[in-house]
């Protein structure tokens, strides 16, 4: 008889994915090489904005190794137009997305035209062979310059204003009205480029006389993509499968139906052969997605004293040139993240999309969330300094305590559980929040050229997307259920399908550790399989922070119903009533007989016999569960940083970040740490590091890693991480998502760290990331440091010219 | 990314890589690390790599009486790990250990940063404020250039076509002389928005002697003439070496670009030299 274990969920355990992918045995979609393979690239518009006058590809048809190359007009009616599956207001306007432009270019790195070779060097030099004619068009990189409409991304829709979309939960002016402080601020968030670890790469395999395909892309929603290309390129969606093999991260940026993926399926539609296409960095830099880019206008309403009694945002959020598949949804999500874990009477939000000539927006980890939850702790500690009150205490003193739970929002959400007390007692433990303070102040005293910040972020987060009737209430194309399977195996061993596309979160190892309690199984007779149409038929994808509390609890429910299906067998089998048998560990027994057992694996084979069977059984254990949530999950923490700033250079060193996160019950303490790290990275990389520069031409100025910085494990700190737990109540096994919680918090916390060291010099604001130069510049101007990065190049926004920007570049010196 | 095709040869001596370098549009490769971005970019366009990574001659330090001499292809894990550079010349190691990292440094070289003579890069104001010289050879023998000829402009040396960097001779700093690079930059990858090498001789509570060589602040590194010279004799505590170094930003002229503005380069590189220089002092 096999051991069991039981209590496996909360184990460390090793992640099952790992030997194979940390000895180069991963099968990433690049890796893939069918017989008769053709390889494409694409010819990408230098300019931001132009008409097209003429593609002709007749001299790169001419190189060695070239078997066909297309414009944009050649293809037009087989690529169709790429979809937006969110379409948040009803007159949203929704601009063709042709995979390869036609007629304009609307950003730097939009394809015009394809050439298909025999090898991938054969096809990188035939690109520069085809001739492309432009006729330049003004760029508009800047959101507020945008809405002018002086310069139109879209002629035909005759606005940059992509939508308004509206939310009101009370009656903010009357609270404003009644308020002794009106409380204004602007943030803004920078765009930033996903950087997943491995670039996109999709491959087409046409069989049956290319009348089916399977389709290998380095996607995080191989489900979603077959229902989207099925649509877009007209091929029934039977004759579709998709499979995403090993994928590098993705953070959003796979969460996409992407040009090349229906490029590569219309040419080896047209072409009878294999394609592959892979994109290089820094082509990965142009054409996938963007996230973030939005200008965030906070007004909060409150008494003299800091009780809250509204919020007003007023959200302009960058779409880039076009709508990809969840573009104008990613601030919408975050709508009802702006009041955070606060109490108030009344919340206004408006949100206008706007069209740039930039590469599109879409969903970044954590999308929409970290745009609000940076806005609300932000305004939270500059209201605190306004007021003269601690920044912690003004937030204990508005936000939901735990006997409230479960709590409805005034943006319209029943918080299920939390305890924001016990995260932060725990958290201001760990951090030594009262000496730090003491340190501060003594620096202050002394005139230290290093001062000493301290930030918080008391944040929570809605994640798990998404129970449907919600999705459908706001208008995205899908729903928000998980499929799982489980089907026993006539050895007792076990193999779980799930509809989650996992990335690198550890699916394969949390799933078998959910699987195995429920059955009561070994940990290591547990198969976990995904990521393949063919062999998980149902799934709606990974994104979100999603995947455990849909698809980790729908094999928990799967599990249960194998659990039901064995015991009718066994009480056949024990020659019980089925109401006396218990399951317990992994065996089924009679209630007062303990000698009467029998193992799950004995019935797993007795199951594949069936010649002893109880009547009107089917032979089979195999179970589905589809489950729909029925609310989203509200992870939350309090997350504080101290940051060291140096006042002559202007850098920032994070001495000590401190995350205690409550994410409920935990399957896998090391995977939930993981995350939480991987996430914090993300985060202090946005408050610190990264962002995405265009010059007013609509150049990306940081097109590749030597100028879009991101922070390795070296340039980050040690983390205090901790965690308390307070069961999701919403869920059976009471987990919360945690895939994106550590991005959420920590880039408020960073920010709020640097400005606090700051207060001295009169500094309220500095523009992301808190550059040195920034830092230094807002010292000698008493500034945020201004929005541009480099002379002749726009950060977030804002035409300035270096004088306008307050710098004179011959001047020299420095003022101090 | 990848390359116009180009030929490749890989010679096995010097004057091999100096026959293999006769005519054409002909480039040297070493590490790859500056290259290679280059050609994958399709920023650079030879018809001919002439791989110097097997010229065995090429490689290691080997003590030679007053100076050290280092071979153009040792890797900056060399540079970094090699006893006699430790015991002679450790600011070398210090600001090597600074360059990129670990993948970079055991395959980049110290001739081929040296050679490449990027601004940002670390190693060719070391270079200069060490007042190392290069040993060059081409068609018609050898030649030795001294630091201070040696950087031509943005990414251009002394060596020219049909020419290969052999090795770089630089002094032993005697009994008395302490150094130390001062590297600002934001992530450990990234190249230096300025860096400062500083060389002193302490005379009790006094810089005696100091040189001192400027990363990023020109289109070539520059020695800190100004400081250098206010440096001599300046006390360590009663604010002669800020006087002094207050003077660092005299005659550069810094780039403005992503990693900050000019002027703000001219602050900084006061602030660094300073921090250099007490560092270096001990101070």
């Amino acid at each position: 008889m096999t051991t069991t274990e039981t209590h496996v969920i909360g184990q460390p355990r090793k992640r099952k994915e790992d030997a194979r992918l940390i000895t180069g045995q991963a099968r990433w979609t690049d890796n893939i090489t069918l017989p008769g393979m053709l390889h494409f690239a694409l010819v990408r518009s230098p300019m931001a904005h132009a008409k097209i006058s003429s593609v002709d590809v007749s001299a790169a048809l001419q190189r060695p190794g070239v078997l066909a190359a297309f414009s944009g007009a050649d293809l037009a009616a087989d690529l169709g137009s790429l979809p937006c599956a969110w379409p948040v207001t009803p007159d949203m306007v929704h601009p063709d997305h042709h995979p390869l432009a036609t007629d304009e270019v609307r950003y730097v790195g939009d394809a015009v035209a394809v050439v298909v070779a025999r090898d991938r060097y054969a096809v990188a030099d035939a690109i520069e062979a085809v001739e492309v004619d432009y006729e330049p068009l003004p760029a508009v990189v800047n959101m507020e310059e945008a809405l002018k409409d002086e310069v139109l991304v879209h002629s035909q829709a005759g606005t940059n204003k992509c939508f308004v979309w509206p939310f009101d939960g009370g009656d903010y002016d009357a609270v404003k009205a009644t308020a002794d402080i009106v409380f204004k601020r602007r943030y803004v968030q920078q765009r930033l480029i996903p950087t997943a670890m491995e670039p996109r790469a999709v491959v087409v395999e046409p069989l049956a006389a290319a009348e089916e395909f399977t389709v290998y892309s380095t996607t995080q929603i191989p489900h979603i993509l077959r229902v989207m290309l099925a649509l877009t390129v007209g091929i029934p969606e039977q004759k579709l499968r998709v499979i995403a093999p090993d994928v590098g991260g993705g953070f959003g940026s796979k969460l996409n139906v992407y040009a090349e993926e229906v490029i590569a399926l219309v040419l080896a539609k047209r072409l009878g052969r294999p394609v592959k296409w892979t994109e290089s960095r820094s082509e990965g830099y142009q054409a996938t997605i963007h996230g973030r880019d939005q200008i965030q206008d906070i007004e909060i309403a409150a008494t003299k004293d800091g009780k809250l009694l509204g919020l007003s945002v007023d959200l302009k959020a960058d779409m880039g040139a076009y709508l990809q598949l969840v573009t104008p949804g990613v601030p919408v999500l975050g709508a009802f993240m702006y009041n955070a874990i606060y109490k108030m009477d009344a919340y206004r939000f408006r949100c206008t999309g706007v069209f740039t000539t930039k590469t599109p927006t879409d969903a970044y980890r954590g999308a929409g969330r970290p745009e609000a939850t940076y806005a609300i702790e932000r305004a939270m500690s500059d209201l605190a300094h306004e007021i003269g009150k601690d920044p912690m205490q003004l937030r204990r003193e508005n936000w939901i305590t735990h006997e409230e739970f479960p709590f409805t929002t005034i943006a319209g959400l029943t918080y299920d559980s939390g305890d924001y007390e016990a995260a932060t007692a725990r958290s201001m433990e760990l951090f030594g929040y009262d000496d730090l303070r003491r340190e501060q102040a003594e620096r202050r005293d002394r005139n230290d050229p290093v001062q000493l910040g301290i930030g918080i972020s008391t944040f929570t987060e809605m994640c798990g997307l998404a129970p449907s009737r919600v999705l459908g209430s706001l208008s995205y194309g899908a729903g928000g259920w998980e499929a799982a399977s489980i089907r026993m195996l006539p050895t007792g061993k076990v193999e779980v399908v799930t509809g989650t596309a996992p990335h690198g979160q550890g699916h394969v190892t949390s799933w078998s550790q959910i699987a195995a309690d429920a059955l009561g199984v070994p940990f290591e007779d547990v198969e976990v399989m995904h990521s393949d149409t063919r062999v998980a038929p149902m799934g709606m994808d990974t994104y979100g922070s999603r995947s455990l509390v849909v698809g980790g609890v729908a094999v928990h429910l799967a599990a249960q119903k194998v659990i039901e299906k064995a015991k009718k067998v066994a009480a056949h089998l024990l020659e019980a009533a089925e109401s006396d048998i218990e399951f317990a560990a992994g065996t089924f027994s009679v209630k007062g007989s303990p000698d009467a057992k029998k193992t799950i694996q004995e019935i797993s084979l007795a199951t594949f016999a069936a010649h002893n069977f109880p009547d009107g059984v089917e032979p089979s254990l195999n179970s589905d569960a589809v489950l729909d949530p029925e609310n989203f999950s509200f992870p939350h923490g309090t997350h504080l940083c101290a940051a060291l700033v140096d006042t002559e250079t202007g850098h920032t060193k994070i001495r000590s970040y401190v995350a205690v996160d409550d994410v409920g019950n935990v399957i896998n303490p090391m995977i939930v740490e993981g995350q939480v790290h991987g996430g914090l990275a993300q985060g202090i990389a946005q408050a610190l590091y990264e962002e995405a520069v265009y010059d007013d031409d609509g150049n990306l100025v940081t097109g590749t890693l030597v100028d879009y910085l991101v922070p390795a494990a070296s340039d980050l700190p040690e983390f205090t991480t901790d965690r308390t737990v307070t069961p999701a109540t919403s869920n059976p096994l009471g987990v919360k998502g945690v895939g994106e919680a550590g991005t959420i918090a920590s880039t408020p916390a960073v920010v709020n760290a640097v400005v606090d060291a700051l207060r001295p010099f009169g500094i309220d604001d500095i523009r992301m990331p808190c550059t040195p130069e920034r830092v230094w510049r807002a010292i000698q101007d008493r500034s945020s440091g201004g929005d541009r990065s480099a002379e002749g190049t726009v950060a977030y926004g804002g035409t300035q010219t270096a004088t306008t920007a307050g710098r004179d570049t011959e001047a020299g010196g420095g003022a101090q | 990314m990848i390359p116009a095709s180009f030929e490749y040869r890989r010679p096995s001596t010097v004057d091999e890589a100096v026959q293999a370098l006769v005519g054409g549009d002909a480039k040297v490769l070493a590490g790859g690390q500056s290259l290679l971005p280059l050609l994958r970019l399709r920023l650079a366009f030879p018809d001919l790599l002439v791989d110097v990574g097997r010229v065995e001659s090429m490689r290691g330090v080997r003590d030679d009486g007053e100076h050290l001499v280092i071979g153009a292809v040792t890797t900056h894990h060399g540079v970094v790990t090699d006893p006699l550079i430790a015991q002679h010349c450790p600011l070398l190691a210090q600001a090597t250990s600074t360059v990129a990292d670990p993948a970079v440094r055991h395959r980049g070289t110290f001739g081929g940063a040296l050679s490449h003579a990027d601004p940002a890069g670390d190693l060719p104001a070391v270079a200069l404020a060490l007042d190392a010289e290069f040993e060059i050879a081409g068609p018609t023998g050898r030649r030795t250039v001294a630091a201070s000829e040696f950087f031509v402009d943005y990414l251009q040396t002394a060596v020219g076509a049909g020419e290969v960097l052999v090795s770089v001779r630089v002094p032993k700093l005697g009994a008395g002389w302490a150094s130390h690079y001062e590297k600002f930059h934001r992530v450990a990858q990234a190249w230096a928005i300025v860096g400062v090498a500083a060389i002193v001789r302490r005379d009790g509570d006094s810089i005696a002697e100091a040189r001192i060589g400027l990363t990023n602040m020109g289109s070539t590194p520059l020695r800190a003439s100004a400081t250098e010279s206010a440096l001599a004799g300046a006390a360590l505590h009663d604010g002669g070496v800020t006087a002094a170094t207050d003077r660092a930003s005299e005659g550069t002229d810094p780039p403005s670009d992503l990693g900050g503005a000019a002027d703000y380069r001219r602050h900084l590189v006061k602030v660094l030299t300073r921090r250099a220089v007490l560092a270096a002092a001990g101070s």
